[in-house]
């Protein structure tokens, strides 16, 4: 019997960032136009695996998701056991632009979620004329805390355990248990300290207020979309951010939490196909 | 019947969780669970309950509690919870609900907790 085999393959690619050297794993699927996906906090690419098997995408999209520096299957930088990983605005950026960059991407598109979806406004914010069209899930300019990060890494408890604890709640209460608890177990899987590490970004030096209302969406357009179960990143807080960017398209998803992709592929679809149309008819 | 009468049944609900029982085999604290103004106090042996009384007692030490209104119980209990009511965090941050202690015994058993408190989704009183 011929094997079943999922549609996207994995390879590793060699860059340069902030000139230090790193070994990227990524997983592409389709052909068309680039859309890069950017992972959650403390996760990695294969939040998008859904999209990356999806006919109707990978027929007009060439998918990719990358797992960030330190998380998934990319290798961390040489030296990572005598530092504490910080993700910071221009490290993440630096990031986004390197890996494009190396694969010769002509204009993509960038989808990013929770930090990915902060970031992205950062994109639209310094580097618009870079992108065909910018797709932000779970962003807005800034958010109030709920937890003490101080608990995610230390030795007394576990922190794969008490990350996706943590985050289980973000998961809209309709989504499926079977995506539900796979969304989980990427958060068990994540290095230690590495979710930490991620929301210094999105805690303390990623707050993009004051900046989101410089966005133009007339060189690159912008869609916002928040589940309505997200109470970290909230509908809320996500509508304030767009009615300050004119021309941002916004939608608050139904029955949706902070990971659309990976804990409701098939309600995120209908949410996501049309946008992805508008993009590709454009 | 009001959010304490619900969260009285919590023995038999626990009991009849043979998954949340195995999850919390490594647990053994003493904590205390306001509904509203009405404390439980709580014993948790090896993620079974060996002592649950509800009431104020006098001088009864407990590791943490967790607080909420009777309100966010209420919200916390349908069986399809609404946002920003569908867990503990969420009524943490819209003000409804504390922590307070020493939480790590919480912290360490986190996905435990949180599915024993949300264990009277299942009665049939759930709104």
């Amino acid at each position: 019997m011929a094997p079943v085999l999922d549609p996207m393959v994995g390879r590793y690619v060699r860059l340069d960032i902030d000139g230090t050297p790193h070994r990227l794993y990524f997983e592409e699927a389709g052909s068309g136009i680039p859309l890069v996906c950017l992972h959650t906090a403390g996760a990695d690419g294969r939040q998008f695996r859904h999209l990356l098997a999806d006919p109707e995408i990978t027929s007009r999209f060439r998918v990719i998701a990358f797992d960030m520096p330190w998380h998934g299957k990319s290798t961390p930088p040489d030296g990572w056991e005598k530092t504490e990983y910080r993700l910071t605005t221009a490290s993440y950026t630096a990031t986004i632009r390197a890996f494009c960059q190396a694969l010769e991407l002509d204009r993509p598109v960038v989808m990013g979620c929770s930090i990915g979806g902060r970031i992205v406004l950062n994109l639209a914010i310094a580097h618009a004329a870079e992108f065909r069209a910018l797709v932000a899930l779970e962003a807005a300019d800034f958010q109030q805390p709920w937890y003490d990060t101080a608990w995610l890494h230390r030795p007394d408890v576990h922190g794969g355990e008490v990350c996706a604890a943590l985050i289980s709640g973000l998961i809209a209460p309709q989504s499926p248990p079977v995506s539900r608890h796979e969304t989980l177990w990427m958060y068990m899987q994540g290095g230690p300290g590495i979710f930490k590490g991620d929301l210094y970004f999105y805690r303390v030096d990623g707050d993009l207020r004051e900046k989101v209302k410089s966005i133009d969406t007339d060189v690159c357009p912008l869609y916002l979309l928040t589940g309505e179960y997200d109470f970290s990143c909230t509908a809320e807080d996500t509508l304030r951010t767009a009615a300050q960017i004119p021309g941002a398209q916004v939608q608050v998803m139904k029955e949706l939490g902070h990971f659309p992709m990976s804990e409701n592929p098939a309600r995120f679809r209908e949410y996501i196909l049309p946008v992805l149309e508008k993009i590709a008819a454009a | 019947m009001t959010p304490a009468d619900c969260f009285a049944k919590l023995p038999d609900l626990l009991s009849d969780d043979a998954d949340l029982l195995r999850r919390g085999r490594w647990l053994s604290v003493d904590c205390r669970i306001d509904i509203g103004s009405e404390p439980f106090h709580l014993t948790l042996a090896q993620g079974a309950l060996a002592a649950f009384e509800r009431g104020p007692r006098l001088m009864l030490s407990t590791v943490f509690t967790v607080r909420a209104t009777d309100d966010a119980w209420h919200h916390h209990w349908r069986r399809m919870p609404e946002p920003g009511w569908h867990d503990l965090f969420a009524l943490t941050k819209r003000g409804a609900a504390s922590f307070e202690g020493d939480l790590r015994p919480l912290l360490q058993n986190l996905q435990y907790f949180k599915d024993l408190l949300a264990l009277p989704r299942r009665l049939p009183e759930a709104p």
